[in-house]
């Protein structure tokens, strides 16, 4: 791995080239990781897939049930530092689990909650006495956690919210009075996680309170489209006394740990969702290795396969990018740590510094589980419109991702956002390459013949692309300047180019690792064929987004200028994907299932 | 109370079946190996909860090559405190049993627990082999097995209904389902698997017999419906066609 002065930063992949050695692959986990996976899908598949309809009809006591048993395993206290009855592994690790435990249905919901939201403001902001006092039954997890953040009139405006906290006289304790909204363990929760307003100050506080405390009541559970099984409830706090010792962190700072706490909650959920999704790619491909109709099973039929291999293509390339952000992130967190910055709050700056990459994560990866659950339902037809295929719980169940953690919409504008402040802050030079790629524009092109090397050849139109995104983005901001910041249909399509591009590297990078570590490519043609079709695929999306987006703000010759620099710089080698999709489709047809 | 599982790894439920080298050979190749489940759900399982009552160890003991040390970790990470892995190619049931004795013989187990069959080669001939070895009784087939001191009680299922045995130790059994149940191993359990020891032995080895061919089940045919009130083309066809009567 590269030198730590050397090492990535978040959002730098816009602007720099990456190694293969340098990024993690999912081939690389160790036996005892892959253990720790086994172990965690087995407990879903003993434990919560059979009692999918109990849950689903929220059982009396049965979820909390089964996150004691899931405590008992260790898999609740996995992230957590072992002084606190946690494990304390690594932050890959942790995501592995995370994914193994993604095909649970509406249980991943509320084991996330918990694990995340629920549990780490105090892990990560508390003091050591709020940390001994909560941690240890939070980890195993005997006490039960959830977020409170959302009000009715405070969503993704999150920091609006109205619900007020008063110092008591003898300043003893907090009284809190308010409403929130959409709270996930809500019905069963033994510790809440409360952000309110202190008097009239402008920004949120965090508190710990006791979900049994006097003065909080509770609507019943919300009825909803999926993860029925998940307890959603409204909470009113009605002078509800938290003692004083219980404010989380600083005062006024609840937003920071709000916004902090989303970021690993948001790339938490780019794994949760690829888990969901292998299981809903491998339903689907045993559904139709035995459905049959004219004489054969339909996994026979071109129309179907195409449907099979292209969740397979964006399962592989999810994979790709989210476990490299994941590396990332962890040789951030250790390079911290080894300058001396404490676990907690090196895990933080880590994790903040690759804040654009979360949201990425979050956007990218349940829009391709949206993706193939929807192929999932029409793989199987009628019976994917029954309740009772695991295809139509899966759809509905899916639905939710695009919404919570910040919605998708709020997610890429963050992504934007976020690059371009630390732009703005000097934390990465956008300028120098972005001038670079305005001169090139008027230069004369490069005629020089591709590689012989296939990889080197997709690294080169993965160059490219960057730079395609860099013209967008940088005369969007000369164009517009400060109202770009507006004009969020160009900040959508600059979102998606990015999640893309970083897509195809990660994709790219993991697939010439493979190479290299075999020494050539005779038993990757499976991997070869999903780099390539990705590739070409996604750089049409690239080459649509960035040229919408100029033709928004640009005209005359510049915007002839930069649509032809567009096409340039998005194009790839012609390929046939038609032959390539056959080949994935038929693996996953003898492998009867999304074994990749 | 000192108890020896016998562990083997068997190819994962849902792999391909197939053969290399002119069918004399499974071909291994993508593969996927679990622990073999009668030796883990049943035996080890078992064995650690009497552990857990009683005090004392359980060790694993493998006939196998280093490919099954994964397999090994999975049974450590379950419970056992310890393993031996016999470096030892298996290629026959008689061959694997010498083996075993060979080593159980200086162990002083007070139980050696077998899962009554490895679900590849169904062979279900190892345990009472070892048994005759180490010239102590054998319980096949149990599926319960509680110990007082040195005395076992153990249930099998024999036709029609079950038999309740007593055995005094040492002694070897098979174990079938029932005998305890499935154990998820925990993160724990997991972590600690690469600290537990594996002593691994050589040794010398002959087989017995050879495999000169492998085979596979006839294709499942066509399925054919009969129509619920025509019980007599049932019949006929069961007779005539498949002559299954
Ligand atoms: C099942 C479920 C569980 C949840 N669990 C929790 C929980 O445990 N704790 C918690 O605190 N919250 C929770 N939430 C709340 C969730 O985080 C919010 O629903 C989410 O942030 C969106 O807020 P909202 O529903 O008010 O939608 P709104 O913010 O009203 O959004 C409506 C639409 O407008 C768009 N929009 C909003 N603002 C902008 C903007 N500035 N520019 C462009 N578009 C915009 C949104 O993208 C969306 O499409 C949960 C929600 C659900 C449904």
């Amino acid at each position: 791995m590269s030198d730590q002065n050397d090492a990535i930063r978040g959002g730098e992949f816009l602007i720099r080239p990456t190694e293969a050695s340098d990024i993690f692959i999912p081939e690389e986990w160790t036996e005892e990781q892959l253990m720790m996976k086994q172990m965690t899908l087995d407990f879903v598949a003993q434990r919560i897939i059979p009692q999918l309809e109990q849950i689903e009809n929220q059982q009396e006591g049965l979820v909390p049930s089964l996150m004691e048993e899931a405590g008992e395993l260790g898999l609740v206290g996995s992230s957590v530092p072992e002084a606190y009855g946690g494990l304390g592994l690594d932050f890959k690790t942790t995501m592995l689990i995370t994914e193994a435990i993604g095909g649970a249905h509406s249980f991943s919901v509320s084991f996330s909650a918990h694990t995340g939201i629920g549990t780490l403001p105090i892990l990560y902001y508390g003091n050591e006495e709020q940390k001994q006092k909560w941690i240890p039954g939070l980890a195993s997890g005997k006490l039960k956690g959830c977020y409170c953040l959302t009000e009715p009139s405070a969503g993704s405006d999150a920091n609006s919210g109205k619900t007020k906290a008063h110092l008591t006289d003898d300043g003893k304790h907090y009284v809190i009075n308010g409403q929130k909204m959409w709270i996930t363990n809500g019905g069963f929760a033994d510790v809440m996680i409360v952000f309110a307003k202190i008097d009239d100050d402008e920004d949120l506080t965090a508190f710990i309170v006791d979900g049994h405390a006097e003065g909080i009541t509770k609507n019943p559970e919300e009825k909803k489209m999926g993860i029925k099984g998940s307890s959603t409830r409204q909470i009113f706090f009605n002078d509800v006394h938290v003692p004083a010792e219980n404010l989380l962190y600083k005062r006024e700072q609840g937003f920071k740990i709000a916004v902090n706490i989303l970021n690993i909650g948001r790339i938490k959920l780019g794994g949760a969702v690829l888990g969901a999704a292998k299981d809903a790619s491998t339903e689907s491909i045993h559904f139709a290795n035995e459905r049959e109709q004219f004489g054969r099973p339909i996994s026979k039929y071109g129309a179907i396969r195409y449907k099979l291999a292209e969740g397979a293509i964006r399962l592989y390339t999810l994979e790709s990018a989210l476990y490299r952000a994941t590396q990332n992130i962890d040789d951030a967190i250790a390079a911290l740590k080894s300058d001396g910055m404490e676990h907690g709050e090196a895990t933080l700056k880590g994790i903040a510094d690759f804040a654009p990459e979360c949201a990425m994560m979050k956007v990218l990866g349940s829009e391709v589980l949206d993706f193939v659950v929807d192929e999932a339902v029409q793989i199987h037809g009628g019976m994917g419109y029954s309740a009772e295929t695991r295809a139509e719980l899966a759809y509905r169940d899916a639905r939710i991702n695009r919404i919570f953690e910040g919605t998708n919409e709020i997610n890429r504008m963050l992504t934007v956002d976020m690059i371009l402040k630390k732009a703005m802050k000097g934390e990465m030079d956008l300028m120098t390459p972005a001038m670079a790629v305005a001169n090139e524009l008027t230069g004369v092109p490069d005629f020089t013949s591709p590689s012989s090397d296939p990889f080197e050849r997709q690294l080169s139109y993965v160059a490219n692309m960057k730079k395609a995104i860099l013209m967008v983005a940088g005369s969007a901001a000369q164009k517009l300047m400060m109202s770009l910041g507006k004009e969020q249909e160009i900040l959508m399509n600059i979102a998606d180019m990015a999640i893309w591009l970083y897509t195809i590297e990660s994709t790219v990078l993991r697939v010439q690792k493979l190479a290299q570590q075999a020494g050539n490519t005779d038993e990757l043609s499976i991997q070869m064929a999903i780099m390539q079709v990705y590739t070409y695929e996604a750089s049409e999306w690239i080459h649509s987004a960035g040229k919408e987006a100029l033709l928004s703000f640009a005209e005359g010759d510049e915007l002839k200028m930069m649509v032809m620099g567009m096409k340039r710089f998005c194009k790839t080698e012609d390929f046939n994907t038609k032959a390539a999709r056959q080949l994935i489709a038929q693996h996953l047809i003898e492998k009867n299932a999304y074994a990749l | 109370m000192k108890l020896l599982v016998c562990i083997s790894q068997a190819p994962d439920t849902t792999s391909r079946i197939a053969f290399t080298n002119g069918n004399t050979e499974f071909d291994s190749s993508g593969v996927q190996y679990i622990v073999n489940p009668y030796d883990e759900w049943y035996a080890l399982v078992r064995a650690i909860e009497l552990k857990e009552k009683h005090g004392g160890t359980v060790t694993t003991l493998t006939v196998g090559e280093a490919g099954c040390d994964p397999v090994i970790r999975k049974a450590l990470a379950i419970g056992a405190d310890d393993a031996i892995r016999v470096d030892v190619k298996p290629t026959d049931a008689m061959q694997v049993a010498r083996l075993i004795a060979d080593q159980a013989r200086s162990g002083g187990y007070d139980i050696i627990l077998c899962g009554k069959e490895t679900i590849d080669h169904n062979g279900a001939v190892v345990p009472a082999m070892v048994a005759e070895m180490l010239d102590c009784g054998f319980v096949s087939n149990a599926t319960h097995l509680d110990v007082a001191g040195s005395q076992a009680t153990l249930k099998r299922e024999a036709a029609g209904g079950e038999e309740v045995v007593g055995i005094e130790c040492p002694f070897v059994l098979s174990a079938a389902k029932g005998m305890a149940e499935q154990r998820i191993p925990n993160m724990r359990g997991i972590m600690s698997a690469r600290t537990k020891p594996l002593a691994v032995e050589s040794a010398e080895s002959t087989s017995a017999t050879a495999i000169s061919q492998f085979t596979l089940p006839p294709e499942k045919g066509a399925c054919k419906m009969v129509d619920a009130d025509r019980p007599e083309e049932l019949i006929r066809l069961l007779r005539e066609e498949a002559k299954a009567i």
